[in-house]
């Protein structure tokens, strides 16, 4: 299409031959007016549709922030614990630069924990929403990713020992676990080698996949639309006149003023945490990072960072004796979705792979178990618009099953991250594998309960002051 | 109360093995971190008897003019070496050597104050009790051994200000008829100082190393405040044009 055929910009005043100039050789108008002057969000966003906007505001401090710690950190292993403290005292503002990075990476965690929970509440997944969830969980994978390669940089024993455990979690694949380790750290332990890759990969490798994820995100969500609370389709319900959602209203200026009032509340919450206590208790900064990285000595407890607890938790349930509950496990849900297919060629499949699993809990050790149940943890998610059988999206319309089911899955995360946290006795275990299953029966047997579940009509159009 | 206070530690009894701190009741260091005082003083006790053993690598002299001092009060009264007043706080002792008579080389004291936090006290809970901790143990072969730190590496450097304490065990009936064993150290040859200077001492010396674990503090917590007026205007504003931009939507 030539250029010229495009209509000239009006309305910008002085600036209208700059932007018809710009318009004749870039989507600028389009790309304006798909993604904010015309993009429909529905009108009725409560507290909990802020998070989204608000991950996007972390991800913009967190990469300004790790630019300017990239300029004086050092990484390297005799350098790099010294660096972070001449951050601290001798670049001028660069406490201040550290400890938002620092605590920005747990609000992170938060919000985009918050997001989801979302997204569980209202079925922000369910169809046509499906790759929005998937692309979203595939952020939270790199998120962690992230996490994990930035948190050896500082160099002190809980970077070093956390970094430790958890390469050597791949040790335990059979065959090919103690080479791959070794590929991963470049060394026999975690080293220089180690710290120079993970830098690597945390300022640049992770950053780009993220950013590519967040937009392919944010793109196939301005392509169907915006879920809301109600979880009915404001596309449904179209102005005869204007073509436009009768629910809906411009994301400009509707929401970016919206947004900019959750960013300000949610920047005095962070501001207070990051300026009147950085470390949060020992949560956001553990005590022992702030002693050099020690190879010949390790601490007497090795915690995770909070937001990695909950997985690090069902890591450590996997027990000798939990194979056999798992076995059990297995076997019943093998039962159950055998009566549930209806085709031959499924149930043989089915029943295989139940076996091979079954053969593998008890020739492969328990950790290798350990680390495919946090693995399989993670990627549970995924699933969810499939184990979805709900006939209605939204919390709101759901009935008790359901509502339960989710109270107790955030009850069973909730403890299962604290239980992280924590050294391992006898009945702490034994804790964590009860909500180990209770977390894994949330996703597993969703697609019978949310099939049983006595739910209300959903409305036609979406709630909205009482009425619509 | 003093003579509570003679008694320094009293603590539940810990299996001999036991090297976890978090076993010991920490007692609350008396600080104050606005007092230059105590931190000028603080920062004297750290170069006299710390500072030859340990470094403070990576804070530098000068940055104590924060204490009220002038550059050339620190020239003259902390620095005792050829270090230049904008120098780091090393200090001259190969760590190789160190070790070799040690065991393990002086830890850096810069951080040590964040660093000791748990969830049994602060990092100046655990530095206050740990230097007033020291008792005479034969089986060790510095002739020292700690409460807080069992087993520690680190003769008692203070000993001539403290004096020499034991750690006795003694049965203490429970309520219910029960009896349990507790230990508690007891002053047996008095030092130079009473037991209250010596605890003042420390508290100076465990003010200035939180002080020294995080200098900016000051300035964080200052500039916090500023951040959060402005955040409070910013908050009425967000709010008003919400408010004026969301009239019309019904």
């Amino acid at each position: 299409m030539a250029a010229a055929e495009k209509q000239p910009v009006t309305g910008a005043g002085p600036f209208n031959g700059l932007l018809t100039w710009i318009d004749q050789r870039f989507p600028l108008v389009s790309l304006w007016r798909d993604h904010l002057a015309e993009y429909y969000a529905p009108k009725n966003f409560n507290f909990w549709y802020y998070f989204g906007s608000l991950a996007l505001l972390v991800l913009v401090i967190q990469i300004v922030t790790g630019i300017i710690l990239t300029m004086h950190y050092k990484p390297d292993a005799a350098q790099a614990f010294a660096s972070v403290e001449y951050i601290m005292r001798d670049v001028p503002g660069g406490w201040l630069i550290r400890y938002l990075h620092s605590t920005g990476a747990s609000a992170f965690f938060i919000v985009v924990y918050l997001h989801m929970f979302r997204g569980l509440m209202y079925g922000s997944y369910r169809k046509p929403r499906e790759l929005i969830w998937i692309f979203g969980m595939l952020i939270y994978l790199s998120l962690m990713a992230e996490a994990f390669f930035g948190y050896l940089l500082p160099w002190g024993q809980m970077s070093y020992w956390g970094a430790q455990v958890i390469v050597n979690l791949f040790d335990a694949i059979p065959l090919i676990g103690p080479d791959l380790s070794l590929w991963i750290r470049g060394d026999y332990v975690v080293s220089d080698a180690t710290l120079n890759r993970f830098f690597a990969f945390h300022v640049i490798a992770v950053p780009l996949v993220l950013l590519a994820l967040v937009g392919a995100h944010i793109m196939a969500l301005h392509e169907v639309g915006s879920n809301n609370p109600d979880g009915v389709e404001i596309k449904k319900v179209k102005d005869t006149k204007t073509g436009h959602p009768v629910d809906g209203i411009p994301f400009h200026p509707y929401y970016t003023v919206k947004d900019t009032l959750g960013a300000v509340v949610f920047l005095i919450v962070f501001v207070i945490i990051m300026f009147f206590m950085p470390e949060f208790g020992g949560y956001f900064l553990e005590y022992n990072n702030f002693i050099p990285a020690d190879p010949l000595k390790t601490p007497a407890h090795i915690a995770p960072v909070w937001y990695f607890t909950p997985y690090y938790s069902i890591l450590r349930a996997t027990t000798e004796n939990f194979m056999w509950v798992l076995a059990a496990g297995l076997i019943g849900y093998t039962i159950l979705l055998v009566t549930a297919v209806k085709s031959n060629g499924a149930r043989v499949a089915i029943v295989a792979t139940g076996v091979v699993l079954l053969i593998g809990f008890f020739t492969i050790e328990p950790k290798v178990w350990g680390v495919m149940l946090m693995g399989a943890a993670t990627l549970i998610f995924l699933g969810l618009p499939w184990l979805d059988q709900s006939p209605v999206k939204s919390i709101r319309y759901k009935g008790w099953l359901v509502k339960g089911a989710l109270a107790v899955f955030v009850v069973a995360f909730v403890i299962l991250g604290y239980l992280g946290t924590l050294t391992v006795t006898e009945g702490r275990t034994l804790m964590a594998q009860i909500f180990t299953l209770v977390y894994f029966a949330f996703f597993l047997l969703m697609p019978w309960y949310s099939k049983m579940d006595k739910t209300k009509p959903e409305p036609d159009r979406v709630t909205w002051r009482g009425a619509h | 109360m003093t003579n509570a206070r003679k008694l320094l530690v009293a603590l539940l009894a810990a299996p001999a093995i036991a090297i976890g701190a978090e076993e010991v009741k920490l007692d609350r260091a008396p600080i104050n971190e606005h007092d230059l005082i105590s931190l000028q003083r603080g920062a004297q006790v750290f170069v006299n008897y710390c500072l030859t053993c340990h470094s403070a690598g990576f804070m530098r002299y000068n940055r104590l003019q924060e204490l009220g001092l002038t550059e050339q009060q620190i020239r003259d009264n902390l620095i005792f070496t050829s270090a230049k007043v904008g120098d780091l706080m090393k200090i001259a002792m190969d760590p190789r050597d160190a070790k070799e008579w040690f065991g393990v080389p002086p830890p850096d004291l810069t951080v040590i104050a964040r660093s000791r936090a748990s969830d049994a006290g602060s990092g100046a809970d655990w530095l206050y009790t740990y230097l007033r901790g020291f008792y005479r143990d034969p089986v060790r072969p510095t002739g020292w051994n700690n409460t807080v730190y069992q087993d520690v590496a680190m003769p008692h450097v203070l000993w001539q200000l403290q004096g020499e304490q034991l750690l006795k065990t003694e049965e203490r009936p429970l309520p219910g008829g029960k009896k349990v064993k507790v230990q508690k150290l007891v002053l047996e040859k008095p030092g130079t100082m009473s037991p209250l200077e010596y605890d003042r001492l420390v508290a100076d010396l465990v003010n200035f190393l939180v002080y020294m674990g995080e200098p900016a503090k000051r300035s964080r917590i200052e500039l916090g405040i500023y951040v959060l007026l402005f955040l409070g205007v910013l908050f009425v504003l967000a709010y008003a044009l919400k408010k004026e931009f969301w009239k019309d939507v019904h």
